[in-house]
């Protein structure tokens, strides 16, 4: 009986250590077109700060439907900055915790070498089966698309053809199976070190769409967690910045 | 409720009615073979039959998406045959849901066709019924139940259908857009009064098919036995 008394109570503090030390971990929601700089960023993250940053990528609506609903994450990086100002409004966040981490980019992109051309021409030719993008009523990059097609005034030719992928990532993952010719991804997916990694891409000019502003927010949840906030101010760290630059996105400039 | 919201209820019972009509020519010869061989491949084919109950969805949609895409071998034959691709076609989804759904038409049938057992069959022989007229004649409407429940659970399960559909459909109006996928993205664009419209009648649907399968056939219910 004893000695059972002695291995419950080495139990329970292993337990309570394990708890301690689990103490500086944060809970992170990233919008999917964010996933790779991210990864990056988080294992940077816990060398620098010994932090430990839990990653969960998805779809910005459905996070916030999640986040609204008592999600447990503590910090939200979104792929618009719609999202955190209601987010904001609703009292959900910690207050003055906004900020814009990364003005994200739209392409048009298949994974054929030479399909797209550096105009868009592909566009307006049509001899495509399937044209690939995020669902534009709850992704910000697939609003961004339809914008864009909308400014070419092509979109009711080719809307017929549209395939919609559930967050940005499905609408990568159908271009890069060969399923759809081509597709509207975020210049993040197919962009490294200053060129597209592979196929080919025509990187929609920015007066063809409103601005992508992805920001990132505290949430309520996390306001008292040492982790979260470090993170965020990692995330406004040069090296952040530059890892997050290396991905194609534009930075908003610091004071 | 709303035009959209039709449409994909429409095609919805339009998807499930195919795959049902579908799983009844392909799970019959299945179902047949599996309750009276004797043959060594019998576990093999049963437990290949019965994949899709303990995969995820994602695994089928997974394989499906590559399989049939233009670099996969089922896509290269269907663009040989000038069919183009299956994946975001209404077609893709019929094949993607016929193996979805086929344990869920074979195993209620397969057992009612086992319980029929040998002698019957032996009886009609010996009247000089052939194989053919033993099969129509006897193991058909003896098997009613079986297909009763076969068929009530493979329309259902295809109605249920989600993460298959999300993975191949590309949520395509008319096309591919299922009542399941309509839901998910009522709830991801906050849209919930229209998501509780769906979603509500799907309960209900759900409820009354398993009510009337247990109640006309208290034993058929149950599938994945």
């Amino acid at each position: 009986m004893a000695r059972h008394g002695i291995t419950l109570s080495a139990l329970l503090s292993s337990l309570l250590l394990a708890v301690a030390a689990q103490a500086d971990e944060v809970q992170v929601a990233i919008a999917a077109n964010f996933t790779t700089p991210m990864q990056q960023i988080a294992a940077e993250f816990e060398k620098d700060t010994g932090h430990k940053a839990v990653l969960s990528f998805g779809a910005t609506g459905k996070f916030y439907a999640q986040i609204s609903n008592g999600a447990p994450f503590e910090v939200f990086l979104s792929a618009d900055d719609e999202t955190p100002a209601r987010l904001e409004k609703e009292l959900l966040i910690a207050p003055q915790s906004r900020f814009t981490y990364a003005i994200g980019k739209l392409v048009l992109w298949s994974a054929k070498e030479g399909y797209v051309d550096a105009w868009g021409e592909v566009l307006k030719a049509g001899e495509f089966r399937h044209l690939s993008l995020a669902n534009p009523k709850t992704a910000p990059y697939g609003a961004a698309a339809i914008e864009t097609l909308k400014k070419l005034g092509v979109l009711e030719r080719v809307e017929p053809r549209f395939v919609q992928g559930e967050n940005i990532a499905q609408a990568h993952q159908f271009v890069a199976t060969g399923n759809a010719e081509l597709g509207f991804v975020a210049l993040s997916q197919v962009y490294k070190e200053g060129k597209i990694t592979s196929g080919s891409a025509w990187i929609v000019p920015a007066n063809l769409y409103t601005p992508i502003r992805q920001d990132a927010v505290l949430l309520a949840r996390g306001k008292n967690n040492r982790a979260a906030t470090t993170l965020l101010d990692y995330l406004k760290s040069g090296k952040a910045r530059a890892i997050i630059k290396a991905y194609g996105y534009e930075l908003v400039k610091t004071n | 409720m709303y035009n959209a919201d039709l449409g994909a209820v429409w095609l919805t019972l339009k998807l499930a009615s195919v795959v049902t009509l579908l799983l009844l020519l392909v799970g019959t010869p299945i179902a047949w073979w599996l309750a009276r061989t004797h043959s060594r491949l019998k576990g093999a084919v049963g437990a290949i039959v019965s994949l899709p109950l303990v995969l995820p969805p994602t695994v089928l949609g997974f394989y499906l998406l590559v399989a049939m895409g233009p670099k996969g071998p089922v896509g290269q034959l269907t663009e040989a045959l000038g069919l183009g691709i299956l994946p975001f076609t209404f077609p893709g989804l019929v094949i993607a849901s016929v193996f979805y759904s086929l344990p869920f038409m074979v195993q209620p049938l397969q057992n009612a066709f086992a319980a029929i057992g040998e002698r019957p069959l032996e009886v009609a022989a010996t009247l000089r019924a052939s194989p053919w007229d033993r099969f129509w004649s006897v193991a058909v409407p003896l098997a009613r139940p079986g297909f009763m429940a076969g068929a009530i659970m493979s329309f259902a399960h295809t109605v249920g259908e989600f993460g298959v559909v999300l993975m191949i459909g590309g949520n395509i109006p008319d096309q591919t857009r299922v009542v399941s996928v309509q839901i998910y993205d009522h709830v991801e664009a906050l849209e919930y009064a229209q998501a509780h419209g769906l979603a509500g009648g799907m309960l209900a649907f759900s409820f009354i098919v398993l009510l009337t399968l247990y109640t006309l056939n208290p034993r058929a219910g149950r599938v994945g036995q």
